[in-house]
């Protein structure tokens, strides 16, 4: 049993994704609506052995799948999954039920293209996530940006095919010199298997090459600085389903590959490399900081936001210890929670009055006190409030930090000025106050479905800040495994 | 029941009360959301007094609940430590919290959020346990966060109110502030002790006491140095030190019964406590401590300054607590920390009651705040009036009350020290007593004594900010002819229960808590490099004794000399201020508009930091990236396509007379080359 869960996962949201695009025209939207969900509950469960039946004593990759698929090139469909990766397959599972549930009642037009585009993109994410073949992993990488593009394209706001067109080439741009490096790779090893190309010796000035070229596909995904730019426009336009998603999970995956690729492939370009990134990471998080905080569209005020909290992301990585390392991933996880219910939370009031700006909102907690104390949580989780999850990930990289260097640690601990300060500061002007307008005045508090999905996000976000050793447990080994690995040099 | 059971009770009742009231806070009656919770806190203080025996018998204890986190080699747990001053605090902090429960009954009985109301204060009074209970600074900042948090809400309990919601929006960012230097002085701990747990921290200290840091260039500094001024920043933020106590007034928009609790007995001296627990790192850097006592010094004069020309009656005390944390930091700077907790107890009792007894004369007022619109309320309010005055005498430092025997000690602490800013601090307690007795009497008989000048329709304001503030808002005041009424039974009950140990907690306290060994093993003191406590208690010979030296020292008649001189210019001849004020106008402005520091703040800070996130939004993000190198390369691809499709024009006529001009240019070139 236990060798088909990761095929599962990968297949059955992306096979419960084209029955639904099966129902076709929206007469049958109700249907398609239900297949989707059952579909997304099913592919969420068949992860959860995943974690239950995970041996977090054992190294390496567990639940591993091996098949040929064009034995020429020695390319294989080969899966598996350690401590690094298995949590963020279930992360994906899970949001994409949220997803689902999300667009239930306000998406109206193409229900079944839109819900079969969220499935079919978690399977490719799901497969992301778990390919250990180079071939594999990047057929994965690249197919997931169509559902993407078209969420954007088809059912995003006035300015979607350009925010649409921005993230397919800038994402584009970055994977083509991801090829070139993964082609050179099964040059110098015979292979396209991820893990012999850890074990492959390599001088260190081709490590540089594939490390920059890696770093470029990577960084336009998690977005680092300079190439954030796409994100923000790609939020405001994307629905309310797409900006979780992006948020929660497609941002995950450039971090993701750092870990997978850069780090043990070539160590030693990453030691000799780790003070630029460690520099743009700083740079995410201060500079970042400072836009959010005269964003008048909360949607690109959150995004923004999530820029600077993956900035503790990648600073947490090239800092190569277990607690930078752990704190990151801890932050991932956390981020997927946090941004995508900020996100959601921004959906709740713009599905009622159609606007984005600060200024057109003001005293929402009188009419929605329900909605105002959830978003109330997810904002102080934004701000890292400890027993939140958004403190536990903040704080070990920053402890981590005072260790590496304190110069880097004082510039990591601004965000907890700005980042309370550009989340509250919003929270302020749109929730607090009185009655601002008529708009405000005839809003609804949030409906069952809604409180359910943030009622669940909360409960999370509670679990991660008040009990993350679970979380953190299943790491340990793999993370330890990844560091012995990077301080070993590669150069011979 | 065994120990370790009681000691989860203490915080998780108020915690239970908490949920129950907030989650189903518009669904339960109201008797069932103060029931429950005033049962929590209650339950709580009830194990607190058996823990506080329990202690006292020699039963302390240091132990994990359960694991937090574990990553590489580092262990976060939740965990307690239960000693002399954990028992301490959880006394003060359960049994000011439980007079609050009772007392809100009253003040908010017309309002709407009561419910509400009551899951904050326990959700206060839950988080304020864990972080007096924690074991390791990972709880301690978990707590110190959770405070702040509750704190924020409070003070936004009116959240329709424009100053309100600025103002918490304000405490939590200062705070923060402060938390950006603690979060780094636990890194520091951390990086080279490898743990945060308390007990392995302070015994491996001594170790590191002569550890360098290199921070920048080719300086040394000392490792504990900066370590605690990292954490004492965090203190500075949350029990308000200068320059970071820019928000504790502002937080007077809050509902009286958090003023009293959160804003004066508890939250605020989270910070002395913390920096009493990390006595045994404290000790072992003198720079820090001159660093503290200068920090106290400051703010304990230059706070109490400010409360003579407020007209707001919560704002007066809340200077006052200004003031006072002033003087608590002094004791630390000292390295008098048992004086430090000593006062912080003492304080937190005759505090929490002028602040109720404000709250009390607030409800008889009908929300008229301004004390230049009251007077001879004492026919009116007795008990209020009775309990206020003990209260003003127990903060100024009367012979036998419990402030006297708290802040002589301090004073006395300050003159013995030797460290570096120890003669300046001295200075600055001496004339605060003056100055604590001048505001305080001038408060009291404005409130209690002289004319009635409330009832007047039409009352002017002399259009000063505050008073508008407050008059936007919830400012009835009373209708002519109409007259102040006592409060009922819920809210003069708890004044009378704190009356009581606002009295004689001092005569009490003092001789175990400073003249005894009750701190010894949860607080430590070089008493060779810092002796002024051991002078201290060299020279003590009891709670009497003291009381009748104190007629033979200078405190007692700068006091004295301050009740007088409010006497007279507030009774006598109330001509003479504000002919002061008029003479000295340059000076009233600078105190009237507190030094400036918020309008500093305002625009130098809020405005610096939307300033440059403008800039490198519009000049970074759209300008260089978007603009230049994203669209710029779009366009470039454009400009090249453009260019190259004039080659393409798809006429054949074009491509043949190409190809002809090339065969020419081929021919000539070929050749030439013979």
């Amino acid at each position: 049993m236990s060798t088909y869960l990761l095929s599962l996962a990968i297949w059955v949201p992306i096979v419960a994704g084209v029955l639904v695009l099966l129902t076709g025209s929206d007469r049958n939207a109700p249907l398609a609506r239900m297949l989707a969900l059952v579909g997304a509950i099913t592919g969420f469960l068949v992860t959860i052995p995943l974690w239950t039946t995970f041996d977090v004593a054992q190294s390496g990759m567990q639940f591993e799948v091996l098949a040929p698929w064009i034995p020429r090139f020695d390319i294989n469909y080969h899966l598996g999954v350690d401590g690094i990766s298995m949590l963020f397959v279930i992360l994906n599972a899970f949001i994409t039920v949220i997803v689902v549930a999300a667009g239930w009642e306000v998406i109206g037009k193409k229900v079944a293209q839109y819900n079969a585009a969220f499935l079919i993109m978690s399977g490719l994410m799901n497969g992301i996530f778990t390919a250990l073949d180079g071939v594999l992993f990047y057929v994965f990488f690249e197919a997931s940006l169509i559902p993407m593009y078209l969420i954007i394209g088809v059912w995003g706001g006035p300015n979607r095919v350009y925010a649409a067109l921005k993230f397919f080439l800038y994402t584009l741009f970055g994977s083509l010199l991801f090829l070139l490096a993964l082609l050179y790779l099964y040059v110098q090893s015979d292979s396209f298997s991820i893990l012999a190309w850890h074990q492959q010796p390599l001088e260190l000035s081709p490590q540089i090459w594939i490390f920059l070229a890696f770093l470029i596909a990577f960084a336009v995904k998690v977005p680092m600085w300079p190439v954030h730019t796409w994100l923000p426009d790609a939020h405001v336009e994307a629905p309310t389903g797409g900006s979780i998603v992006l948020a929660a999970i497609a941002l995950k995956l450039g971090a993701y590959g750092f870990l997978r690729f850069s780090l043990p492939i070539a160590p030693d370009a990453s030691h000799e490399l780790s003070t630029l990134i460690v520099a743009l990471s700083l740079i995410a998080v201060v500079y970042i900081g400072f836009v959010a905080l005269v964003q008048s569209d909360m949607k690109k005020l959150v995004a923004y936001s999530s820029i600077a909290h993956m900035g503790f992301v990648t600073l947490g990585f090239f800092m190569f210890s277990a607690i930078g390392v752990e704190g990151a991933l801890v932050q991932m996880i956390s981020h997927g929670f946090v941004s995508g219910a900020m996100f959601f939370c921004i959906g709740v009031m713009y599905d009622r009055v159609h606007s984005r700006e600060i200024a057109d909102y003001g005293g929402v907690v009188n009419t929605m006190p329900k909605f105002a104390a959830l978003f109330m949580l997810f904002s102080m989780a934004n701000a890292g409030l400890p027993a939140t999850s958004g403190f536990v990930g903040e704080f070990m990289v920053i402890l981590g930090a005072v260790k590496y260097n304190f110069w880097v640690a004082v510039a990591a601990a601004t965000s907890l000025i700005l980042g309370a300060a550009y989340t509250l500061w919003m929270y302020k002007r749109v929730i607090f106050g009185a009655i601002a307008n008529d708009h405000v005045a005839k809003l609804a508090d949030v409906n069952k479905r809604e409180f359910a999905i943030l009622g669940v996000l909360a409960l999370c976000t509670l679990w991660l800040g008040l009990y993350p050793q679970v979380f953190t447990e299943v790491m340990h080994v793999s993370v330890n495994e990844l560091l012995n690995h990077v301080h070993i040099s590669k150069i011979q | 029941m065994d120990m370790q059971t009681l000691y989860l009770l203490v915080p998780l009742a108020p915690l239970l009360g908490a949920i129950i009231a907030g989650l189903f806070c518009r669904v339960i009656p109201r008797w069932l959301a103060h029931g429950v919770t005033i049962a929590g806190v209650g339950v709580a203080f009830i194990a607190s007094v058996f823990i506080f025996c329990d202690v006292q018998a020699g039963n302390t204890f240091n132990g994990p609940v359960y694991t937090w986190l574990t990553s590489g080699d580092y262990s976060f747990e939740v965990g307690f430590l239960i000693d002399t001053l954990t028992t301490t605090m959880m006394l003060v902090v359960t049994f000011v919290s439980l007079m609050v429960h009772i007392y809100t009954i009253g003040y908010m009985q017309d309002d709407p959020g009561y419910n509400r109301f009551f899951s904050y204060i326990s959700l206060f009074t839950f988080s304020m346990l864990m972080l007096v209970m924690a074991n390791n600074f990972m709880q301690l900042f978990f707590g110190w966060e959770a405070v702040g948090l509750v704190s924020y809400l409070l003070i936004g309990f009116w959240y329709t109110r424009p100053t309100a919601i600025f103002a918490n929006m304000k405490a939590f960012l200062v705070n923060r502030v402060g938390d950006f230097g603690f979060i780094l002085g636990i890194g520091l701990i951390l990086a080279h002790f490898g743990s945060l747990d308390y007990d392995t921290v302070f015994k491996k200290a001594p170790l590191l006491a002569d550890v360098t840091i290199n921070i920048w260039g080719a300086q040394q500094w000392s490792l504990m140095t900066v370590a605690c001024i990292c954490l004492f920043i965090g203190a500075m933020g949350k029990s308000a030190q200068v320059p970071l106590h820019v928000w504790l007034p502002d937080s007077m928009e809050g509902p009286t019964p958090i003023s009293a609790l959160i804003h004066a007995a508890t939250m605020v001296t989270a910070g002395i406590f913390m920096v009493a627990r990390m006595s045994p790192l404290f000790e072992l850097s003198t720079t820090a401590l001159s660093f503290v006592i200068v920090i106290g010094a400051i703010t304990a004069l230059f706070m109490g300054f400010l409360g003579i020309v407020q007209n707001d009656i919560k704002r007066v005390v809340a200077y006052s607590t200004l003031s006072q944390l002033g003087y608590m930091t002094v004791a630390l700077g000292a390295s008098a920390y048992s004086v430090a907790i000593f006062h912080l107890m003492t304080h937190a009792f005759f505090k929490a009651l002028l602040f109720l007894a404000a709250g009390s004369v607030i409800i008889g007022m009908h929300h008229d705040q301004d004390i230049r619109n009251m007077g001879g309320l004492r026919k009116y309010m007795p008990i209020t009036w009775i309990t206020s005055l003990i209260g003003s005498l127990a903060l100024i430092g009367t012979p036998f009350f419990a402030g006297f025997y708290s802040k002589d000690s301090i004073i006395e602490a300050a003159k013995f020290s030797t460290i570096p800013g120890a003669g300046f601090a001295y200075w600055a307690v001496l004339a605060g007593v003056f100055v604590t007795a001048f505001y305080s009497f001038r408060m009291y008989f404005l409130v209690f004594h002289g004319e009635e000048r409330f009832g007047k329709a039409g009352h002017d304001h002399h259009g000063d900010h505050d008073d508008e503030e407050v008059a936007h808002d919830h400012h009835h005041g009373l209708a002519p002819g109409q007259k102040p009424h006592e409060t009922p039974w819920v809210v003069t009950l708890p004044l009378v229960l704190l009356a009581i140990p606002s009295v004689i907690i001092g005569y009490i306290g003092i001789g175990p808590m400073i003249g005894g060994d009750f701190f010894a093993g949860a607080i430590h003191v070089d008493a060779v490099a810092h002796p002024a406590l051991a002078k201290f208690v060299e020279e003590f010979h009891g709670a009497a004794a003291m009381g009748l030296h104190a007629f033979s020292t200078p405190p007692l008649y700068l006091a004295l000399a301050g009740v007088v001189l409010s006497w007279f210019f507030y009774m006598k001849r109330p001509d003479i201020p504000a002919a002061i004020q008029r003479r000295f106008s340059m000076i009233y402005t600078l105190l009237d508009n507190k030094y400036y520091a918020d309008k500093i703040n305002e625009f130098v800070f809020a405005g610096g930091a939307r300033l440059l996130g403008k800039g490198l939004w519009r000049g970074g993000d759209v300008g260089v990236i978007d603009g230049l190198i994203v669209n710029g390369s779009a366009k470039l691809v454009g400009w090249i396509a453009a260019v190259a499709r004039l080659f393409q024009t798809g006429y054949v006529y074009h491509y043949a007379f190409t190809m002809i001009i090339g065969v020419f240019v081929l021919m000539t070139l070929w050749m030439n080359r013979a």
